[in-house]
C-alpha cells in the first residue's frame, strides 16, 4: 500500500470513529444518568431503537429533523417512564424488567413500523436535505461536557451521586431520593432515545431493522470501562466506535492471512486478524477491566438496589 | 396466592396484547382464534409448538439454574451459540463416530461448550468479582464473533449463499417422529423435559442442590456453614451453561443439520421470561417453556393470516407477562388493598 492510500485510509477510519462513536456516547451518558442515581441500565438497547424508529417515521412525516431527533429523545423517555414505573415504584428487579423493555421495544418498533409505513423492516428512505450531517456528533460532545460540568458544580448532580451511592444519607438531608432517581432515569431514557436518533437520521438515511445491533449494550460496556465518569465513557465509546470503524474497514479489504499449516496456530492467528475478531475487542477489554485485570472500575455503592422509603 | 400470581400475571398480559392488537385493525377475538388453533389446530402445528418450546425450556432451566444461587444469567443466548457451534463443528468434522453414540457424543460436546462459557462468567464472578451480567453480555457477543467466524471462514457451506456451516454427517441427524406430519420433533423433546426434572431432582434432592441453594437464599451464612461460594457460584454456572448449550441437540442435529449464523430468535433472552414466569421452578418451566412456544408458533401463524400482526407481537406479549409476573410492588399495592377492605 502507497503512502497516500495509507492517509487516506487513516483519515477515513478516523471520520467514522467519531461519526460512529456519536450513538454511544449519547447511550453512554443516558446510562450514566441513571446508574449514577442508583438504577441499573441495561435497556438502553430498547431505548436506542424505540428513539431510532420514532426519529426516522417523524422526519419521514413531517419534514423536520428537528423535530424527529426531539421526539427521538422523547420515545426514549416513554420507554424510561415505563422502566421507571416499574423498578422505582413497583421494585420490580432491574435486570429482568430491563431485559423486559428491550424486548417490549424490538416488539413494539415493527409493530409500529407496519402500521404506519406497510414494512415492518424499515422506514422510507429520507432525502439528504432533510437529515443531521454534523449535529448530533456535535450535541454528543456538548451534552458530555455539560453533563461533567452538572456533576462537578452543581448541587442537583451531588444529589443525584448521593442517589447512587448512600441514598439514605441523601433521604436524611431532605432531598427525596426517588424523585432524584426519577429524573435520572428520564433523562437516560431521554439520551439513549438520542442516541437512536443520531443512528436513524444522522448515520444513516432510515430505520432499518434491529439497527442499533447491540449498541446499547456497547455503551453500557464503554460507561463500565469509563468508570462511570462522563469524560471517561466519552473517551471509552471514541475507543469502541474505533473498533467498529476498523472491523468494517476490514471487511472491505482482503487481510493478509497466513497460509502457512500449522495446527491451530494458523486458524488462531487468521481469526485475530479477521474483522470479526477486531469487532469483538470491545467486549473482550470490558471483561478484562469488570474483572479487575487491568485497573478497576467501580460501580456507585447503591446500584440495583431499590430504595425502601420508611426503612 | 403465589402460585395464582404468574398465571392471573399472563392472562393480563395475554389481554393487554390482544387489545394491541386491535390497534392494527383486527379483531381481537379472531387473533385469540388464530392463536389457538396455530398452536393445537392439527399434529404439524403442535409439533411445531413443541419445536419451538424445546429451546426454551433448556434456556429457562439454565436461568433459573443460576437464578436458584442468586446470579442472573443474561448470557444463555452465548452458552447456546457455543454449544450449537459445537455440535455442528463435531457433526461435519467427525462423520465417522458410530451412529449410535454420535448424537450423545455431539451432546456431550455441546453441553461442554454450554458449559465452558458460562464457566467463564462464573469463573470471573467467584474469583475476580466482576458482577456476572455484565460478563454474560459481553460473552454472548464475543460468541457471536465466534461463530461468525467459523461460519464465515473455516466450515463455509460452499452450496449456498447463506451463512451457514457445511452440513453434519448422516451419522449424527436425529430422525423426526413421524406423528407430527414433518414437524421437527426429535428425542431432543425428551431430553429438554427429562432435563428439567432432573434439575428439579439435582436442586431438591442431592447435597450439591441443596448448597447452591443456601448461597442463593444467603451467602454470608453459608459461607459460615462451611460451603465454599465460590466454588458452588462457578458449578452453578458450568451447570447452567451447559443446559443452554444443550439447545444445539434440537436445533443442530434434529432441526437445521448445521450451523446457521443467527438460528437462535432470541431464545436465551425468552428464557429469562420462561425462568421467571415458573417462579425458577424447574418442573413448573417445561409449562411455561410450552406456553412460550405457543406464542412463538401463534405469532408467526398470525404475520400469515392478518394483514398488520407480525411474529413480533410474540415479544410484546413475553415483555408484558415479565413486566405482569416480576412487578412484586404492583402486587403487594393489590393485594394490601384487598385485605384493608
Amino acid at each position: 500500500m502507497e503512502l497516500t492510500e495509507w492517509l487516506n485510509n487513516l483519515s477515513s477510519i478516523g471520520g467514522s470513529t467519531i461519526r460512529m462513536s456519536a450513538p454511544l456516547i449519547f447511550a453512554a451518558l443516558g446510562g450514566l444518568m441513571s446508574e449514577r442515581s442508583g438504577i441499573i441500565n441495561i435497556a438502553l438497547e430498547g431505548k436506542m431503537l424505540a428513539g431510532a424508529f420514532t426519529a426516522a417515521a417523524v422526519t419521514t412525516l413531517t419534514h423536520s429533523p428537528f423535530l424527529g431527533f426531539l421526539c427521538g429523545g422523547l420515545a426514549g423517555m416513554l420507554m424510561a417512564a415505563l422502566y421507571g414505573l416499574f423498578v422505582i415504584n413497583f421494585k420490580s428487579n432491574q435486570i429482568v424488567t430491563g431485559t423486559a423493555i428491550t424486548i417490549l421495544a424490538a416488539g413494539t418498533v415493527p409493530f409500529i413500523s407496519q402500521i404506519l409505513f406497510q414494512n415492518t423492516g424499515s422506514t422510507p428512505e429520507i432525502p439528504m436535505g432533510n437529515r443531521f450531517i454534523h449535529g448530533p456528533i456535535i450535541a454528543a460532545w456538548v451534552i458530555m461536557g455539560l453533563i461533567w460540568l452538572w456533576f462537578k458544580y452543581s448541587p442537583y448532580g451531588m444529589w443525584h451521586k448521593f442517589a447512587g451511592e448512600h441514598p439514605d444519607a441523601l433521604q436524611t438531608s431532605g432531598i427525596d431520593v426517588i424523585r432524584t432517581r426519577w429524573s435520572g432515569v428520564l433523562l437516560s431514557g431521554f439520551l439513549a432515545g438520542l442516541g437512536g436518533a443520531t443512528l436513524s437520521i444522522c448515520l444513516s438515511s432510515s430505520y432499518t431493522r434491529n439497527m442499533t445491533a447491540g449498541r446499547g449494550y456497547m455503551a453500557l460496556a464503554a460507561l463500565i470501562v469509563g468508570g462511570w465518569r462522563p469524560i471517561a465513557a466519552a473517551l471509552a465509546c471514541l475507543a469502541f466506535g474505533f473498533f467498529d470503524a476498523l472491523g468494517i474497514f476490514l471487511q472491505g479489504i482482503q487481510m493478509p492471512k497466513l497460509t502457512a499449516d500449522i495446527p491451530f496456530v494458523t486458524q488462531f492467528w487468521n481469526f485475530l486478524v479477521s474483522p470479526q475478531f477486531i469487532q469483538i475487542i470491545p467486549y473482550i477489554l470490558t471483561i478484562v477491566i469488570v474483572a479487575g485485570f487491568v485497573g478497576k472500575s467501580r460501580a456507585p455503592r447503591a446500584l440495583g438496589q431499590p430504595y425502601l422509603r420508611n426503612r | 396466592m403465589k402460585i395464582l400470581r404468574p398465571i392471573i400475571a399472563t392472562i393480563f398480559a395475554i389481554i393487554l396484547g390482544l387489545l394491541i392488537t386491535s390497534i392494527a385493525g383486527e379483531n381481537p377475538l379472531d387473533v385469540f382464534v388464530i392463536f389457538a388453533k396455530s398452536g393445537f389446530g392439527t399434529p404439524y402445528d403442535v409439533g411445531m409448538t413443541l419445536t419451538y418450546s424445546m429451546p426454551l425450556i433448556l434456556t429457562g432451566l439454565s436461568v433459573a439454574m443460576a437464578f436458584k444461587a442468586k446470579m442472573f444469567n443474561i448470557g444463555a443466548e452465548g452458552q447456546l451459540t457455543m454449544g450449537a457451534l459445537a455440535a455442528a463443528i463435531v457433526g461435519a468434522q467427525f462423520p465417522t463416530v458410530n451412529p449410535y453414540i454420535a448424537p450423545l457424543f455431539a451432546g456431550l460436546c455441546a453441553a461442554a461448550a454450554g458449559g465452558i462459557w458460562g464457566g467463564i462468567a462464573g469463573y470471573l464472578k467467584a474469583k475476580r468479582g466482576a458482577h456476572e451480567v455484565i460478563t454474560t453480555i459481553m460473552l454472548n457477543f464475543i460468541a457471536a464473533g465466534i461463530a461468525s467466524y467459523v461460519t464465515v471462514y473455516l466450515l463455509k457451506d460452499p452450496n449456498t449463499q447463506n451463512p451457514q456451516t457445511v452440513p453434519i454427517s448422516n451419522y449424527y441427524v436425529l430422525e423426526a417422529f413421524s406423528y407430527f406430519e414433518g414437524a421437527p420433533v426429535t428425542y431432543a423433546l425428551f431430553l429438554s423435559i427429562f432435563l428439567a426434572i432432573t434439575a428439579w431432582i439435582f436442586l431438591y434432592r442431592t447435597p450439591l442442590g441443596y448448597e447452591i441453594r443456601c448461597v442463593g437464599e444467603n451467602d454470608a451464612a453459608s459461607s459460615t456453614a462451611g460451603i465454599s461460594i465460590s466454588r458452588t457460584q462457578i458449578l452453578t454456572m458450568v451447570v447452567a451453561g451447559a443446559m443452554a448449550g444443550l439447545v444445539g441437540v434440537g436445533e443442530i442435529l434434529g432441526r437445521s443439520e448445521c450451523f446457521k449464523l443467527d438460528f437462535s430468535p432470541g431464545y436465551g433472552f425468552t428464557g429469562i421470561a420462561v425462568a421467571f414466569l415458573a417462579r425458577g421452578n424447574p418442573i413448573a418451566i417445561i409449562f411455561s417453556g410450552l406456553l412460550f412456544g405457543i406464542l412463538q408458533k401463534g405469532a408467526s401463524d398470525l404475520e400469515i393470516y392478518t394483514q398488520n400482526v407480525t411474529s413480533d407481537l410474540a415479544l410484546v406479549l413475553q415483555a408484558l407477562i415479565i413486566l405482569a409476573v416480576s412487578a412484586d410492588g404492583l402486587w403487594e399495592k393489590i393485594l394490601t388493598r384487598k385485605k384493608a377492605k
